[in-house]
């Protein structure tokens, strides 16, 4: 088996602010990490691969500095590691990134699971999976938090808003992860060791032959008119004391507020 | 930084600390009141790599020496000594068979010990043998190919829970200590058997037990080394595993010190935080030297045995004794600061006060650890 691992180095973004001038991210100063839901989506990968072995790829696109997230991965645990780097891929929105981390997988190739996060942190948009996916022409499914090969059949649970739906599907498939797939593994010492010395590849568009129209910020319809802060909720007020006490305390305010 | 270490040794140290923050701290008072295995930490541990530090690459080991494997229990008795108890104990049985094993026995057993997938033991305690283990009446009599085990072994930590076990027994009850010899005995040999389960004051997420050997029948290649060098691999042993009973002193009193300045700081009486006055500015300031000290006494000695001197009795006796009598104050001295919150269990520092009373007596007692150091220094001055 092989496993492609997608994942993205951001911000820690419960520590970045916006600037409110230019609308965009202050990143001067801010840690990057991991994406948390692309470290969901390895440990799902480590999980194959205890369960059926093989081998896990990670592929980031970034700054050179996202090396330092694949190394992380592979004290983790992954295999081997290709960052995705060039001038040109800079300014991409979510189809320039499928694109982009498409035109790296076919290179990779015969793979049987690709891993993506749920969603990244910074951007919120839940679409490079399902981009990624359509373009590589497998199917997909989205917010998974258990993996299954049986008779060479992947099967998988997924989460929605009203239950869980279970899913088959023919390989390979793109997954993306949820948190619920279970508790982030401890790096191991060996794995630490082997990260500090991999030889970590580095594509650029030449490499992954892409068509430059379609990378980066050319290769981007998508244009950020506006970012602000949504206008605040209004009061929140927590009712305490025992049940009946609080219910009756709801009555009244519900009883001010619509009479 | 005050004790440099290589870019491997900071990487063992992380890994130790990330579980004890991440796994650890957060069930250890669940650990404690129920006096619960800890084998999913465990499990975790060994996946981390951490059962292998000090065995040789050879045997599945990452070959690091005694100073990385007491980074490594530092930061788990960081989290909890009880956890850092059971992690430790299993270095206690692998090392009769890295210092004396032969080839056959080193390529069976440590490969299993060092991936963790086998926890080890150590069994030397008996009812009438504490202090005084050339007192132990366990005896191994030779049938053929096969030696015949009959005894109690009383308070092995891991009991039940291990699958190696290394076992001192008289094969020539003549002789006394030095009729004595080491077995190897698995879990599931025929006549071997678990007794009743300790009820303890503290490290409860460590298991302590008997061991019951009944017409225990086991191959003849089990005996480590030859009949008769039983004693001297318990006393070589006890004096490898001693510093790391120093490094859990240091991580517990470090998790003690960590409580009482934090509580302090927050802590406000007289309309002042309580750090402010020099009453209990001063106890921090004392337990956080104390430390120090037992710190670098651990770390000086751990790097000395690292050189493979020939004899280091006195100085792993010293590091035994001087770091646990400093846990012991400084856990009783957390549980002041913290007045009476330091005595209720919804704060960690009582259960480090109970946990720290065993450092002063497993491994042998610090007595007899005195009695060590005083025998070494009657030698030097002859
Ligand atoms: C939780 C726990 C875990 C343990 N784990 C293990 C294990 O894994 N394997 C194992 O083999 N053993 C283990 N032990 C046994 C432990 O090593 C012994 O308890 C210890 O060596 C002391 O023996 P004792 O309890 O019989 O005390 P005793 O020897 O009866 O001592 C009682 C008191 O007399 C003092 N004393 C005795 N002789 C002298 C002397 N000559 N000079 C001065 N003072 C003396 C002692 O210091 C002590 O204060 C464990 C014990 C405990 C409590």
């Amino acid at each position: 088996m092989k496993y492609i691992v997608c994942l993205k180095q951001v911000p820690e973004t419960d520590k970045v602010k916006i600037n409110p001038q230019t609308g965009t991210l202050i990143r001067e100063g801010v840690k990057s990490i991991i994406n948390p839901y692309d470290l969901y989506a390895l440990e799902a990968a480590l999980r194959m691969k205890d369960a059926y072995g093989g081998e896990i790829v990670v592929v980031s696109m970034g700054p050179p500095q996202a090396e330092e997230a694949l190394r992380e991965a592979i004290a983790y645990g992954a295999d081997e590691a290709i960052l995705l780097s060039d001038r040109a891929f800079a300014g991409a929105d979510t189809l320039a990134t499928s694109y982009t981390l498409a035109q790296a997988i076919k290179k990779i190739g015969d793979y049987d699971i690709v891993f993506c996060g749920k969603q990244a942190i910074d951007g919120d948009t839940a679409q490079v999976g399902p981009e990624l996916a359509f373009r590589l022409g497998i199917p997909y499914a989205t917010y998974v938090y258990k993996l299954e090969i049986r008779d060479g059949v992947l099967f998988v649970e997924r989460n929605l808003d009203d239950g869980t739906q279970v899913l088959k599907l023919s390989l390979p498939a793109l997954v993306t992860i949820v948190k619920e797939v279970g508790e982030i593994r401890v790096p191991s010492i060996r794995g630490k060791m082997r990260a500090k010395k991999a030889q970590i590849s580095v594509w650029g568009g030449a490499e992954i032959e892409a068509d430059p129209s379609k990378l980066g910020l050319n290769g981007s319809p998508t244009r950020v008119a506006e970012i602000f802060s949504p206008p605040p909720r209004g009061e929140k007020i927590i009712l305490t004391g025992k049940p009946e006490e609080c219910v009756k305390q709801l009555c009244e305010k519900l009883k001010e507020v619509i009479l | 930084m005050l004790y440099p270490l290589t870019e491997e040794q900071e990487m063992i140290r992380e890994v130790a600390r990330k579980i004890a923050e991440e796994r650890i701290v957060p069930v250890r008072a669940e650990l404690d009141e129920k006096e619960e295995f800890p084998r999913d930490i465990l499990k975790e541990m060994a996946q981390a790599d951490l059962f292998g530090i000090f065995i040789p690459e050879e045997y599945g080991g990452l070959g690091f020496g005694s100073f990385e494997n007491c980074l490594a229990v530092e930061q788990i008795a960081w989290g909890c000594a009880g956890v850092a108890t059971a992690f430790a104990a299993s270095g206690l049985g692998a090392y009769p068979i890295v210092l004396f094993g032969n080839e056959e026995q080193k390529k069976k057993y440590l490969p299993q010990i060092a991936s963790g997938e086998r926890l080890a033991a150590f069994g030397l305690t008996e009812p009438d043998a504490g202090s005084d283990a050339s007192a132990i009446k366990t005896t191994a009599v030779k049938d053929g190919d096969y030696y015949i085990l009959n005894g109690t072994k009383q308070w092995i930590t891991n009991a039940a829970e291990a699958d190696i076990y290394t076992i001192i027994a008289l094969t020539d009850k003549k002789k006394g200590a030095r009729g004595a010899s080491a077995f190897i005995v698995e879990k599931g040999d025929p006549g071997f058997s678990f007794g009743k389960k300790e009820k303890k004051m503290g490290i409860r997420a460590s298991t302590t037990g008997e061991l019951i050997l009944e017409d225990c029948r086991i191959p003849k290649n089990r005996l480590i080394a030859r009949e008769g060098m039983g004693y001297i691999i318990a006393l070589k042993t006890l004096d490898y595993a001693r510093p790391g009973v120093g490094a859990l002193a240091v991580g517990l009193a470090q998790a003690a010190l960590d409580e009482a300045v934090k509580y302090a700081k927050q802590r406000k009486q007289f309309g002042q935080p309580i750090i402010n006055f020099q009453a209990v500015a001063h106890m921090l300031a004392d337990m956080a030297t104390q430390i120090e000290a037992a710190r670098a006494l651990t770390y000086t000695v751990c790097r000395y045995i690292d050189t493979k001197p020939k004899d280091f009795s006195k100085y792993a006796a010293m590091v035994k004794l001087f770091a646990s009598d400093m846990a012991m104050k400084v856990t009783t001295d957390a549980v002041q600061v913290l007045g009476g919150c330091g005595y209720m269990k919804d704060f960690p520092v009582e259960k480090m006060m109970r946990d720290a009373k065993i450092l002063q007596i497993y491994e042998g007692t610090n007595q007899i650890q005195r009695n060590v150091i005083a025998r070494e220094l009657s030698k030097e001055y002859k």
